[in-house]
Protein backbone atom coordinates (compact mmCIF):
# COMPACT_ATOMS: atom_id res chain seq x y z
CA UNK A 1 0.00 0.00 0.00
CA UNK A 2 1.03 3.55 -0.66
CA UNK A 3 1.51 4.42 2.99
CA UNK A 4 4.32 1.95 3.38
CA UNK A 5 6.12 3.58 0.49
CA UNK A 6 5.79 6.99 2.08
CA UNK A 7 7.20 5.69 5.29
CA UNK A 8 10.24 4.30 3.53
CA UNK A 9 10.81 7.50 1.61
CA UNK A 10 10.56 9.81 4.57
CA UNK A 11 12.69 7.70 6.82
CA UNK A 12 16.17 8.09 5.36
CA UNK A 13 15.57 11.77 4.53
CA UNK A 14 15.03 12.54 8.19
CA UNK A 15 18.16 10.70 9.16
CA UNK A 16 20.53 12.88 7.19
CA UNK A 17 22.38 15.34 9.38
CA UNK A 18 20.76 17.81 11.71
CA UNK A 19 17.31 17.72 10.28
CA UNK A 20 15.25 17.47 13.40
CA UNK A 21 14.13 20.19 15.73
CA UNK A 22 15.67 18.10 18.45
CA UNK A 23 19.17 18.96 17.35
CA UNK A 24 21.10 19.76 20.49
CA UNK A 25 18.03 19.17 22.63
CA UNK A 26 15.49 16.55 23.44
CA UNK A 27 12.68 17.95 21.38
CA UNK A 28 12.46 15.24 18.75
CA UNK A 29 12.48 12.06 20.74
CA UNK A 30 12.28 9.97 17.63
CA UNK A 31 15.87 10.71 16.74
CA UNK A 32 17.01 8.51 19.62
CA UNK A 33 15.16 5.48 18.39
CA UNK A 34 16.31 2.70 16.12
CA UNK A 35 15.15 3.18 12.57
CA UNK A 36 12.68 0.28 12.70
CA UNK A 37 10.84 1.79 15.66
CA UNK A 38 11.10 5.32 14.33
CA UNK A 39 9.33 4.27 11.17
CA UNK A 40 6.56 2.70 13.13
CA UNK A 41 5.89 5.80 15.17
CA UNK A 42 6.63 8.66 12.83
CA UNK A 43 3.00 9.29 11.95
CA UNK A 44 1.54 8.14 15.23
CA UNK A 45 -0.01 11.13 16.99
CA UNK A 46 0.42 9.74 20.48
CA UNK A 47 4.08 8.86 20.11
CA UNK A 48 5.58 11.34 17.75
CA UNK A 49 5.78 14.87 19.01
CA UNK A 50 5.77 16.40 15.54
CA UNK A 51 3.20 14.05 14.14
CA UNK A 52 0.57 14.91 16.67
CA UNK A 53 0.14 18.25 14.95
CA UNK A 54 -0.78 16.51 11.70
CA UNK A 55 -2.27 13.14 12.51
CA UNK A 56 -5.11 12.20 14.75
CA UNK A 57 -6.21 9.27 16.79
CA UNK A 58 -9.53 8.23 18.13
CA UNK A 59 -10.63 5.96 20.91
CA UNK A 60 -13.78 3.94 21.15
CA UNK A 61 -15.34 2.73 24.36
CA UNK A 62 -16.18 -0.93 23.83
CA UNK A 63 -14.60 -2.52 26.89
CA UNK A 64 -16.34 -1.36 30.05
CA UNK A 65 -15.40 -3.96 32.65
CA UNK A 66 -12.28 -3.69 34.81
CA UNK A 67 -10.48 -6.26 36.91
CA UNK A 68 -8.60 -4.04 39.36
CA UNK A 69 -9.18 -0.90 41.38
CA UNK A 70 -6.92 2.13 41.23
CA UNK A 71 -7.12 4.68 44.02
CA UNK A 72 -7.45 7.51 41.49
CA UNK A 73 -10.39 5.96 39.70
CA UNK A 74 -14.11 6.19 40.25
CA UNK A 75 -15.67 3.47 38.20
CA UNK A 76 -18.75 5.47 37.52
CA UNK A 77 -16.54 7.05 34.89
CA UNK A 78 -13.98 6.04 32.27
CA UNK A 79 -10.66 4.44 33.06
CA UNK A 80 -8.65 7.21 34.69
CA UNK A 81 -5.43 5.66 33.42
CA UNK A 82 -6.22 6.74 29.90
CA UNK A 83 -8.69 9.58 30.11
CA UNK A 84 -9.56 12.54 32.22
CA UNK A 85 -11.26 11.64 35.46
CA UNK A 86 -14.97 12.19 35.58
CA UNK A 87 -15.65 11.49 31.92
CA UNK A 88 -18.30 9.06 30.76
CA UNK A 89 -18.04 7.75 27.22
CA UNK A 90 -20.76 6.43 25.01
CA UNK A 91 -20.48 2.66 25.34
CA UNK A 92 -20.51 0.94 21.94
CA UNK A 93 -20.87 -2.63 20.79
CA UNK A 94 -18.04 -3.86 18.58
CA UNK A 95 -20.27 -3.47 15.50
CA UNK A 96 -21.16 0.10 16.39
CA UNK A 97 -17.54 0.90 17.14
CA UNK A 98 -16.44 -0.36 13.74
CA UNK A 99 -19.08 1.73 12.04
CA UNK A 100 -18.07 4.82 13.95
CA UNK A 101 -14.37 4.35 13.29
CA UNK A 102 -14.93 3.99 9.57
CA UNK A 103 -17.18 7.05 9.49
CA UNK A 104 -14.56 9.12 11.27
CA UNK A 105 -11.72 7.80 9.12
CA UNK A 106 -13.64 8.64 5.96
CA UNK A 107 -14.28 12.20 7.14
CA UNK A 108 -11.03 12.95 8.93
CA UNK A 109 -8.17 11.74 6.75
CA UNK A 110 -5.72 12.62 9.53
CA UNK A 111 -7.12 9.78 11.61
CA UNK A 112 -4.42 7.13 11.55
CA UNK A 113 -4.77 5.38 14.89
CA UNK A 114 -7.60 3.69 16.69
CA UNK A 115 -7.21 2.91 20.36
CA UNK A 116 -9.26 0.94 22.80
CA UNK A 117 -8.56 2.27 26.23
CA UNK A 118 -11.63 1.95 28.31
CA UNK A 119 -13.73 2.79 30.24
CA UNK A 120 -12.46 -0.31 31.96
CA UNK A 121 -9.64 -2.55 30.84
CA UNK A 122 -9.69 -3.71 27.20
CA UNK A 123 -8.05 -6.99 28.12
CA UNK A 124 -10.56 -7.69 30.85
CA UNK A 125 -13.10 -7.63 27.99
CA UNK A 126 -11.17 -9.64 25.43
CA UNK A 127 -14.12 -10.69 23.26
CA UNK A 128 -15.38 -7.16 22.74
CA UNK A 129 -11.93 -5.72 22.19
CA UNK A 130 -10.74 -8.38 19.79
CA UNK A 131 -13.99 -8.48 17.83
CA UNK A 132 -13.53 -4.76 17.15
CA UNK A 133 -9.92 -5.25 16.07
CA UNK A 134 -10.78 -8.26 13.91
CA UNK A 135 -13.37 -6.36 11.91
CA UNK A 136 -11.22 -3.28 11.51
CA UNK A 137 -8.17 -5.17 10.32
CA UNK A 138 -10.37 -6.58 7.61
CA UNK A 139 -12.44 -3.55 6.64
CA UNK A 140 -10.05 -0.65 7.25
CA UNK A 141 -6.54 -1.98 6.86
CA UNK A 142 -5.04 1.52 6.75
CA UNK A 143 -5.85 2.20 10.39
CA UNK A 144 -3.33 1.32 13.06
CA UNK A 145 -4.63 -0.36 16.17
CA UNK A 146 -3.49 0.15 19.70
CA UNK A 147 -4.65 -0.87 23.11
CA UNK A 148 -4.08 0.36 26.66
CA UNK A 149 -4.18 -1.88 29.65
CA UNK A 150 -3.54 -2.07 33.37
CA UNK A 151 -1.53 -5.19 32.55
CA UNK A 152 -3.22 -7.75 34.77
CA UNK A 153 -4.50 -9.95 31.93
CA UNK A 154 -1.75 -9.03 29.52
CA UNK A 155 0.38 -12.23 29.64
CA UNK A 156 -2.73 -14.32 29.00
CA UNK A 157 -3.73 -12.16 26.03
CA UNK A 158 -0.40 -11.56 24.32
CA UNK A 159 -0.81 -14.34 21.78
CA UNK A 160 -4.31 -13.24 20.87
CA UNK A 161 -3.03 -9.67 20.55
CA UNK A 162 -0.30 -10.78 18.16
CA UNK A 163 -2.86 -12.48 15.96
CA UNK A 164 -4.55 -9.17 15.34
CA UNK A 165 -1.29 -7.63 14.41
CA UNK A 166 -1.54 -4.84 16.94
CA UNK A 167 1.76 -3.09 17.10
CA UNK A 168 1.24 -0.54 19.89
CA UNK A 169 0.39 -1.38 23.47
CA UNK A 170 0.28 1.00 26.42
CA UNK A 171 0.67 -0.42 29.91
CA UNK A 172 0.00 1.73 32.95
CA UNK A 173 2.74 0.89 35.41
CA UNK A 174 2.78 3.00 38.55
CA UNK A 175 5.27 0.99 40.58
CA UNK A 176 7.45 -2.09 40.71
CA UNK A 177 7.35 -2.39 44.51
CA UNK A 178 4.33 -4.14 46.10
CA UNK A 179 4.63 -1.96 49.24
CA UNK A 180 4.00 1.09 47.09
CA UNK A 181 1.53 -0.83 44.95
CA UNK A 182 -0.66 -1.49 47.96
CA UNK A 183 -1.01 2.28 48.38
CA UNK A 184 -2.21 2.66 44.80
CA UNK A 185 -4.23 -0.51 44.13
CA UNK A 186 -6.53 -1.60 46.97
CA UNK A 187 -7.50 -4.87 45.26
CA UNK A 188 -7.42 -6.93 42.11
CA UNK A 189 -9.69 -9.68 40.79
CA UNK A 190 -7.47 -12.65 40.07
CA UNK A 191 -8.14 -16.36 39.61
CA UNK A 192 -11.78 -15.86 40.58
CA UNK A 193 -11.03 -14.12 43.85
CA UNK A 194 -10.70 -10.59 45.10
CA UNK A 195 -7.17 -10.17 46.39
CA UNK A 196 -6.42 -7.14 48.51
CA UNK A 197 -3.37 -5.20 49.64
CA UNK A 198 0.26 -6.08 49.00
CA UNK A 199 -0.52 -9.56 47.77
CA UNK A 200 -2.79 -8.25 45.03
CA UNK A 201 -0.35 -5.48 44.12
CA UNK A 202 2.46 -8.01 43.78
CA UNK A 203 0.48 -10.15 41.35
CA UNK A 204 -0.44 -7.08 39.31
CA UNK A 205 3.17 -5.88 39.18
CA UNK A 206 4.43 -9.34 38.17
CA UNK A 207 1.86 -9.58 35.40
CA UNK A 208 2.65 -6.09 34.11
CA UNK A 209 6.37 -6.83 33.95
CA UNK A 210 5.82 -10.22 32.38
CA UNK A 211 3.46 -8.73 29.81
CA UNK A 212 5.97 -6.01 28.98
CA UNK A 213 8.70 -8.57 28.40
CA UNK A 214 6.48 -10.82 26.30
CA UNK A 215 5.43 -7.94 24.06
CA UNK A 216 8.90 -6.58 23.44
CA UNK A 217 10.17 -10.12 22.75
CA UNK A 218 7.56 -10.29 20.02
CA UNK A 219 8.59 -6.96 18.55
CA UNK A 220 5.51 -5.06 19.63
CA UNK A 221 5.99 -1.42 20.61
CA UNK A 222 5.25 -0.79 24.25
CA UNK A 223 4.64 2.57 25.85
CA UNK A 224 4.49 2.81 29.61
CA UNK A 225 2.24 5.33 31.37
CA UNK A 226 2.73 6.23 35.00
CA UNK A 227 0.61 8.41 37.22
CA UNK A 228 2.74 10.63 39.45
CA UNK A 229 1.36 10.58 43.00
CA UNK A 230 3.36 12.90 45.29
CA UNK A 231 4.51 11.15 48.45
CA UNK A 232 3.46 7.76 47.11
CA UNK A 233 5.41 6.91 43.96
CA UNK A 234 7.05 10.17 42.88
CA UNK A 235 10.57 9.16 43.86
CA UNK A 236 9.99 5.56 42.89
CA UNK A 237 9.11 6.42 39.29
CA UNK A 238 12.73 7.03 38.37
CA UNK A 239 13.38 3.38 39.12
CA UNK A 240 10.26 2.37 37.21
CA UNK A 241 11.55 4.35 34.25
CA UNK A 242 14.89 2.58 34.39
CA UNK A 243 13.38 -0.88 34.64
CA UNK A 244 10.79 -0.53 31.91
CA UNK A 245 13.39 0.88 29.56
CA UNK A 246 15.67 -2.03 30.32
CA UNK A 247 12.84 -4.34 29.36
CA UNK A 248 12.36 -2.61 26.04
CA UNK A 249 9.58 -0.05 26.50
CA UNK A 250 10.22 2.71 23.99
CA UNK A 251 8.45 5.56 25.75
CA UNK A 252 7.69 6.39 29.34
CA UNK A 253 4.97 8.93 29.89
CA UNK A 254 4.57 10.42 33.38
CA UNK A 255 1.13 11.92 33.91
CA UNK A 256 0.03 14.00 36.87
CA UNK A 257 -2.45 12.61 39.37
CA UNK A 258 -5.70 14.51 39.11
CA UNK A 259 -7.61 14.15 42.36
CA UNK A 260 -10.68 16.11 43.42
CA UNK A 261 -13.06 15.20 46.22
CA UNK A 262 -15.85 15.62 43.65
CA UNK A 263 -14.59 12.61 41.72
CA UNK A 264 -15.28 10.43 44.74
CA UNK A 265 -11.98 8.61 44.37
CA UNK A 266 -9.87 7.42 47.30
CA UNK A 267 -7.21 10.02 46.60
CA UNK A 268 -9.77 12.72 45.97
CA UNK A 269 -11.68 12.12 49.17
CA UNK A 270 -8.57 11.55 51.30
CA UNK A 271 -7.10 14.85 50.14
CA UNK A 272 -4.11 13.42 48.27
CA UNK A 273 -2.72 16.24 46.16
CA UNK A 274 -1.52 16.05 42.58
CA UNK A 275 1.93 17.27 41.52
CA UNK A 276 2.58 20.91 40.66
CA UNK A 277 3.69 21.80 37.12
CA UNK A 278 7.24 22.16 38.42
CA UNK A 279 7.28 18.81 40.23
CA UNK A 280 5.94 17.05 37.17
CA UNK A 281 8.44 18.73 34.91
CA UNK A 282 11.32 17.96 37.25
CA UNK A 283 10.39 14.27 37.36
CA UNK A 284 9.94 14.16 33.59
CA UNK A 285 13.38 15.73 33.22
CA UNK A 286 14.96 13.18 35.57
CA UNK A 287 13.34 10.30 33.75
CA UNK A 288 14.29 11.79 30.39
CA UNK A 289 17.92 11.18 31.24
CA UNK A 290 16.96 7.56 31.44
CA UNK A 291 14.69 7.19 28.50
CA UNK A 292 12.54 8.82 25.89
CA UNK A 293 9.76 10.63 27.61
CA UNK A 294 6.55 11.65 26.02
CA UNK A 295 5.70 15.18 26.97
CA UNK A 296 2.77 15.88 24.74
CA UNK A 297 0.33 13.43 26.29
CA UNK A 298 -2.94 15.14 27.07
CA UNK A 299 -4.63 12.36 28.99
CA UNK A 300 -7.21 12.30 26.30
CA UNK A 301 -10.75 11.13 26.74
CA UNK A 302 -11.40 7.48 26.14
CA UNK A 303 -13.67 8.27 23.19
CA UNK A 304 -11.85 11.32 21.97
CA UNK A 305 -12.00 11.96 18.25
CA UNK A 306 -9.81 14.24 16.22
CA UNK A 307 -6.47 15.86 16.67
CA UNK A 308 -5.01 15.45 20.10
CA UNK A 309 -6.57 18.00 22.36
CA UNK A 310 -9.32 18.81 19.91
CA UNK A 311 -12.38 16.72 20.41
CA UNK A 312 -14.77 16.37 17.50
CA UNK A 313 -16.73 13.57 19.11
CA UNK A 314 -20.01 15.48 18.86
CA UNK A 315 -19.94 15.18 15.07
CA UNK A 316 -19.82 11.42 15.29
CA UNK A 317 -22.33 10.33 17.86
CA UNK A 318 -23.88 6.95 17.13
CA UNK A 319 -27.18 8.34 15.86
CA UNK A 320 -25.34 10.52 13.35
CA UNK A 321 -23.01 7.70 12.32
CA UNK A 322 -25.89 5.30 11.69
CA UNK A 323 -27.12 7.64 8.95
CA UNK A 324 -23.81 8.19 7.19
CA UNK A 325 -23.05 6.38 3.97
CA UNK A 326 -19.41 5.55 3.72
CA UNK A 327 -17.52 4.53 0.60
CA UNK A 328 -14.44 3.30 2.34
CA UNK A 329 -12.54 2.38 -0.81
CA UNK A 330 -12.73 5.98 -2.03
CA UNK A 331 -12.04 7.29 1.45
CA UNK A 332 -8.94 5.18 1.69
CA UNK A 333 -7.49 6.82 -1.42
CA UNK A 334 -8.19 10.28 -0.10
CA UNK A 335 -6.66 9.33 3.21
CA UNK A 336 -3.50 8.09 1.56
CA UNK A 337 -3.19 11.36 -0.36
CA UNK A 338 -3.69 13.51 2.70
CA UNK A 339 -1.28 11.47 4.73
CA UNK A 340 1.40 11.65 2.06
CA UNK A 341 1.06 15.43 1.93
CA UNK A 342 1.15 15.72 5.71
CA UNK A 343 4.26 13.60 5.97
CA UNK A 344 5.91 15.82 3.40
CA UNK A 345 4.97 18.96 5.39
CA UNK A 346 6.22 17.32 8.53
CA UNK A 347 9.51 16.51 6.91
CA UNK A 348 9.83 20.05 5.55
CA UNK A 349 9.12 21.49 9.00
CA UNK A 350 11.70 19.20 10.52
CA UNK A 351 14.26 20.43 8.00
CA UNK A 352 13.35 24.10 8.40
CA UNK A 353 13.24 24.27 12.14
CA UNK A 354 16.83 23.10 12.14
CA UNK A 355 17.73 26.40 10.52
CA UNK A 356 16.05 28.64 13.04
CA UNK A 357 18.33 27.24 15.71
CA UNK A 358 21.41 28.24 13.84
CA UNK A 359 20.15 31.81 13.87
CA UNK A 360 19.17 31.52 17.49
CA UNK A 361 22.49 30.22 18.72
CA UNK A 362 24.31 33.01 16.96
CA UNK A 363 22.35 35.49 19.06
CA UNK A 364 23.29 33.51 22.10
CA UNK A 365 26.96 33.82 21.31
CA UNK A 366 26.79 37.55 20.73
CA UNK A 367 25.61 38.04 24.29
CA UNK A 368 26.48 36.62 27.64
CA UNK A 369 24.75 33.58 29.04
CA UNK A 370 21.04 33.93 28.47
CA UNK A 371 18.66 32.05 30.67
CA UNK A 372 15.93 29.79 29.29
CA UNK A 373 12.35 31.08 29.12
CA UNK A 374 9.05 29.21 29.22
CA UNK A 375 6.38 30.24 26.73
CA UNK A 376 2.81 29.08 26.27
CA UNK A 377 1.26 28.55 22.84
CA UNK A 378 -2.39 28.39 21.79
CA UNK A 379 -2.94 26.05 18.86
CA UNK A 380 -5.57 23.73 17.46
CA UNK A 381 -2.99 21.62 15.65
CA UNK A 382 -1.03 21.66 12.44
CA UNK A 383 2.10 22.81 14.24
CA UNK A 384 1.22 26.47 13.89
CA UNK A 385 -0.05 29.21 16.21
CA UNK A 386 -3.67 29.42 15.21
CA UNK A 387 -5.90 29.73 18.25
CA UNK A 388 -7.53 32.70 19.93
CA UNK A 389 -6.37 33.05 23.53
CA UNK A 390 -9.93 32.98 24.77
CA UNK A 391 -10.74 29.76 22.92
CA UNK A 392 -7.76 27.81 24.18
CA UNK A 393 -8.69 24.93 26.42
CA UNK A 394 -5.09 24.05 26.83
CA UNK A 395 -1.68 25.52 26.14
CA UNK A 396 1.47 23.92 24.85
CA UNK A 397 4.48 24.98 26.88
CA UNK A 398 7.87 25.38 25.23
CA UNK A 399 11.21 26.19 26.71
CA UNK A 400 13.40 28.47 24.63
CA UNK A 401 17.08 28.75 25.35
CA UNK A 402 20.14 29.93 23.49
CA UNK A 403 20.56 26.50 21.96
CA UNK A 404 17.11 25.22 21.20
CA UNK A 405 13.36 25.30 21.59
CA UNK A 406 11.95 22.25 23.22
CA UNK A 407 8.47 21.11 23.98
CA UNK A 408 7.88 20.79 27.72
CA UNK A 409 4.29 19.77 28.12
CA UNK A 410 0.64 20.74 28.24
CA UNK A 411 -1.33 22.82 30.61
CA UNK A 412 -5.03 22.36 30.56
CA UNK A 413 -7.39 25.15 31.44
CA UNK A 414 -9.96 24.00 33.95
CA UNK A 415 -12.63 22.39 31.85
CA UNK A 416 -15.19 22.14 34.57
CA UNK A 417 -15.98 25.79 34.06
CA UNK A 418 -17.09 26.81 30.60
CA UNK A 419 -17.04 30.49 31.46
CA UNK A 420 -19.57 33.23 30.70
CA UNK A 421 -23.06 31.81 30.55
CA UNK A 422 -22.57 28.67 32.55
CA UNK A 423 -20.75 29.94 35.59
CA UNK A 424 -21.77 33.59 35.37
CA UNK A 425 -18.31 34.74 36.33
CA UNK A 426 -16.16 35.03 33.25
CA UNK A 427 -13.44 36.84 35.12
CA UNK A 428 -12.61 33.88 37.29
CA UNK A 429 -12.14 31.75 34.19
CA UNK A 430 -9.55 34.22 33.00
CA UNK A 431 -7.86 34.13 36.38
CA UNK A 432 -7.79 30.37 36.28
CA UNK A 433 -6.31 30.46 32.80
CA UNK A 434 -3.64 32.85 33.95
CA UNK A 435 -2.85 30.67 36.92
CA UNK A 436 -2.48 27.76 34.50
CA UNK A 437 0.27 29.72 32.79
CA UNK A 438 2.27 30.04 36.00
CA UNK A 439 5.98 30.20 35.20
CA UNK A 440 5.54 31.18 31.55
CA UNK A 441 6.84 34.58 30.48
CA UNK A 442 4.98 34.89 27.21
CA UNK A 443 1.88 33.48 25.61
CA UNK A 444 1.65 33.17 21.83
CA UNK A 445 -1.77 33.04 20.23
CA UNK A 446 -3.50 34.12 17.02
CA UNK A 447 -5.52 36.85 18.74
CA UNK A 448 -6.27 38.05 22.21
CA UNK A 449 -8.86 40.35 23.78
CA UNK A 450 -8.09 43.61 25.58
CA UNK A 451 -8.98 42.46 29.08
CA UNK A 452 -6.94 39.27 29.07
CA UNK A 453 -4.09 41.25 27.56
CA UNK A 454 -4.03 43.62 30.52
CA UNK A 455 -4.35 40.91 33.11
CA UNK A 456 -1.64 38.81 31.52
CA UNK A 457 0.71 41.77 31.55
CA UNK A 458 -0.10 42.40 35.20
CA UNK A 459 0.76 38.79 35.92
CA UNK A 460 4.09 39.25 34.17
CA UNK A 461 3.22 37.18 31.11
CA UNK A 462 3.74 38.94 27.79
CA UNK A 463 0.81 38.38 25.43
CA UNK A 464 1.87 38.03 21.80
CA UNK A 465 -0.42 37.83 18.77
CA UNK A 466 2.20 38.75 16.19
CA UNK A 467 3.03 35.25 15.05
CA UNK A 468 -0.38 33.98 14.00
CA UNK A 469 -0.22 31.06 11.56
CA UNK A 470 3.55 30.72 11.95
CA UNK A 471 5.17 27.41 12.84
CA UNK A 472 5.32 27.15 16.63
CA UNK A 473 8.99 26.52 17.15
CA UNK A 474 10.06 29.28 14.80
CA UNK A 475 7.74 31.75 16.49
CA UNK A 476 8.96 30.79 19.94
CA UNK A 477 12.54 31.15 18.74
CA UNK A 478 11.73 34.59 17.28
CA UNK A 479 10.09 35.81 20.49
CA UNK A 480 13.02 34.51 22.47
CA UNK A 481 15.40 36.32 20.16
CA UNK A 482 13.47 39.56 20.81
CA UNK A 483 13.65 38.97 24.55
CA UNK A 484 17.37 38.39 24.31
CA UNK A 485 18.04 41.53 22.31
CA UNK A 486 15.90 43.65 24.63
CA UNK A 487 17.95 42.34 27.56
CA UNK A 488 15.01 40.61 29.22
CA UNK A 489 16.83 37.34 29.59
CA UNK A 490 19.64 38.97 31.56
CA UNK A 491 17.22 39.69 34.35
CA UNK A 492 16.06 37.06 36.76
CA UNK A 493 12.61 35.73 35.96
CA UNK A 494 9.84 37.71 37.58
CA UNK A 495 7.71 35.96 40.10
CA UNK A 496 4.81 34.74 38.04
CA UNK A 497 2.71 33.86 41.03
CA UNK A 498 1.49 37.43 41.29
CA UNK A 499 -1.96 37.69 42.75
CA UNK A 500 -4.36 38.54 39.99
CA UNK A 501 -6.82 41.26 40.89
CA UNK A 502 -10.25 39.78 41.39
CA UNK B 1 -31.34 -18.15 47.56
CA UNK B 2 -29.62 -15.59 45.43
CA UNK B 3 -27.44 -12.54 45.35
CA UNK B 4 -29.02 -9.25 44.29
CA UNK B 5 -27.88 -6.01 42.67
CA UNK B 6 -29.34 -2.82 44.10
CA UNK B 7 -29.53 0.83 43.08
CA UNK B 8 -25.98 1.88 43.96
CA UNK B 9 -24.78 -0.20 40.98
CA UNK B 10 -23.05 2.05 38.41
CA UNK B 11 -23.54 -0.30 35.45
CA UNK B 12 -19.85 -0.89 35.02
CA UNK B 13 -20.30 -4.33 33.42
CA UNK B 14 -17.64 -6.04 35.52
CA UNK B 15 -19.93 -8.67 37.02
CA UNK B 16 -21.79 -9.71 33.88
CA UNK B 17 -19.05 -11.70 32.09
CA UNK B 18 -17.77 -13.44 35.24
CA UNK B 19 -21.06 -15.00 36.37
CA UNK B 20 -20.88 -18.77 35.75
CA UNK B 21 -24.67 -19.05 35.67
CA UNK B 22 -25.42 -16.29 33.16
CA UNK B 23 -27.67 -14.83 35.80
CA UNK B 24 -26.72 -11.19 35.32
CA UNK B 25 -28.36 -8.91 32.77
CA UNK B 26 -27.54 -5.44 31.52
CA UNK B 27 -30.62 -3.52 32.60
CA UNK B 28 -31.54 0.06 33.58
CA UNK B 29 -31.56 1.84 35.95
CA UNK B 30 -29.07 -0.81 37.00
CA UNK B 31 -27.91 -4.35 36.26
CA UNK B 32 -30.01 -7.17 37.70
CA UNK B 33 -29.46 -10.72 38.90
CA UNK B 34 -32.09 -13.26 37.94
CA UNK B 35 -32.82 -14.91 41.29
CA UNK B 36 -33.92 -18.09 39.54
CA UNK B 37 -30.62 -18.46 37.77
CA UNK B 38 -28.19 -17.39 40.51
CA UNK B 39 -26.51 -20.39 42.10
CA UNK B 40 -24.42 -18.31 44.51
CA UNK B 41 -21.60 -19.75 42.40
CA UNK B 42 -22.00 -22.94 44.39
CA UNK B 43 -20.08 -25.77 42.72
CA UNK B 44 -18.21 -23.37 40.45
CA UNK B 45 -16.21 -21.09 42.70
CA UNK B 46 -15.46 -20.64 46.36
CA UNK B 47 -16.47 -16.97 46.23
CA UNK B 48 -19.50 -15.40 44.57
CA UNK B 49 -17.94 -13.96 41.40
CA UNK B 50 -20.13 -10.89 41.04
CA UNK B 51 -19.45 -9.77 44.60
CA UNK B 52 -15.73 -10.45 44.16
CA UNK B 53 -15.26 -8.16 41.18
CA UNK B 54 -17.86 -5.46 41.83
CA UNK B 55 -16.04 -2.18 42.58
CA UNK B 56 -18.99 -0.46 44.23
CA UNK B 57 -19.59 -0.83 47.94
CA UNK B 58 -23.16 -1.77 48.74
CA UNK B 59 -24.16 -2.56 45.15
CA UNK B 60 -24.54 -6.29 45.76
CA UNK B 61 -26.50 -7.94 48.58
CA UNK B 62 -25.90 -11.48 49.73
CA UNK B 63 -28.79 -13.94 50.10
CA UNK B 64 -29.46 -12.55 53.59
CA UNK B 65 -29.83 -9.04 52.29
CA UNK B 66 -26.49 -8.00 53.78
CA UNK B 67 -24.10 -5.88 51.73
CA UNK B 68 -21.47 -8.18 50.32
CA UNK B 69 -19.03 -5.24 50.24
CA UNK B 70 -19.85 -2.82 53.07
CA UNK B 71 -18.75 0.86 53.09
CA UNK B 72 -14.97 1.26 53.26
CA UNK B 73 -14.26 -2.37 52.38
CA UNK B 74 -13.28 -1.74 48.74
CA UNK B 75 -12.14 1.84 48.41
CA UNK B 76 -10.40 1.95 51.77
CA UNK B 77 -12.07 5.29 52.42
CA UNK B 78 -13.25 5.26 56.06
CA UNK B 79 -17.01 5.89 56.04
CA UNK B 80 -16.56 8.85 58.44
CA UNK B 81 -14.13 10.50 56.03
CA UNK B 82 -16.54 9.94 53.16
CA UNK B 83 -19.34 11.57 55.15
CA UNK B 84 -17.06 14.51 56.01
CA UNK B 85 -16.04 14.98 52.39
CA UNK B 86 -19.67 14.91 51.29
CA UNK B 87 -20.56 17.53 53.90
CA UNK B 88 -17.66 19.75 52.79
CA UNK B 89 -18.80 19.58 49.20
CA UNK B 90 -22.39 20.39 50.12
CA UNK B 91 -21.25 23.42 52.10
CA UNK B 92 -19.37 24.83 49.10
S1 LIG C 1 -7.47 0.27 35.36
FE1 LIG C 1 -8.62 2.06 34.65
S2 LIG C 1 -10.80 1.51 34.94
FE2 LIG C 1 -9.59 0.02 36.09
S3 LIG C 1 -9.56 0.91 38.15
FE3 LIG C 1 -7.68 1.58 37.14
S4 LIG C 1 -8.19 3.57 36.28
FE4 LIG C 1 -10.14 2.55 36.77
S1 LIG D 1 -23.44 -15.15 42.95
FE1 LIG D 1 -22.48 -16.21 41.23
S2 LIG D 1 -24.17 -17.13 40.17
FE2 LIG D 1 -25.07 -15.60 41.48
S3 LIG D 1 -25.19 -13.79 40.18
FE3 LIG D 1 -23.28 -13.66 41.32
S4 LIG D 1 -21.80 -14.53 39.90
FE4 LIG D 1 -23.81 -15.18 39.18
S1 LIG E 1 -20.01 -4.98 39.05
FE1 LIG E 1 -21.26 -3.96 40.58
S2 LIG E 1 -21.44 -1.85 39.87
FE2 LIG E 1 -20.67 -3.06 38.16
S3 LIG E 1 -22.50 -3.59 37.01
FE3 LIG E 1 -22.12 -5.28 38.42
S4 LIG E 1 -23.28 -4.76 40.25
FE4 LIG E 1 -23.18 -2.93 39.03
Amino acid sequence: MELTVIGQDAGPAAEGGCSSSGCGGTSDQLSHLPESIRQKVQDHPCYSEDAHHHFARMHVAVAPACNIQCHYCNRKYDCANESRPGVVSELLTPDQAVKKVMAVAANIPQMTVLGIAGPGDPLANPERTFETFRQLTEKAPDIKLCVSTNGLSLPQQVDELCKHNIDHVTITINCVDPEIGAKIYPWIFWNNRRIKGKKGAKILIDQQQKGLEMLTERGILVKVNSVMIPGVNDEHLEEVSRIVKQKGAFLHNVMPLIAEAEHGTFYGVMGQRGPTHDELQALQDKCAGDMNMMRHCRQCRADAVGMLGEDRGDEFTMDKVENMHIDYEAAMEERAEYQAAALATLEAQRQNSGESFVALSSIGKARRETRPVLMAVATTGGGVINQHFGHAKEFLVYEASATDVRFIGHRKVDLYCEGGDTCGDGESVLQKTIRTLDGCEAVLCSKIGYEPWEQLEQAGIAPNGEHAMEPIEEAVAAVYAEMVSSGLTDQAPHSATVQISA
Amino acid sequence: MAYAIVESCVNCWACEPVCPSNAIADARPHFVIDANKCTECDGDYADPQCASICPIEGAILDPFGVQANPPGSLTGIPPERMAEAMAEMQAR
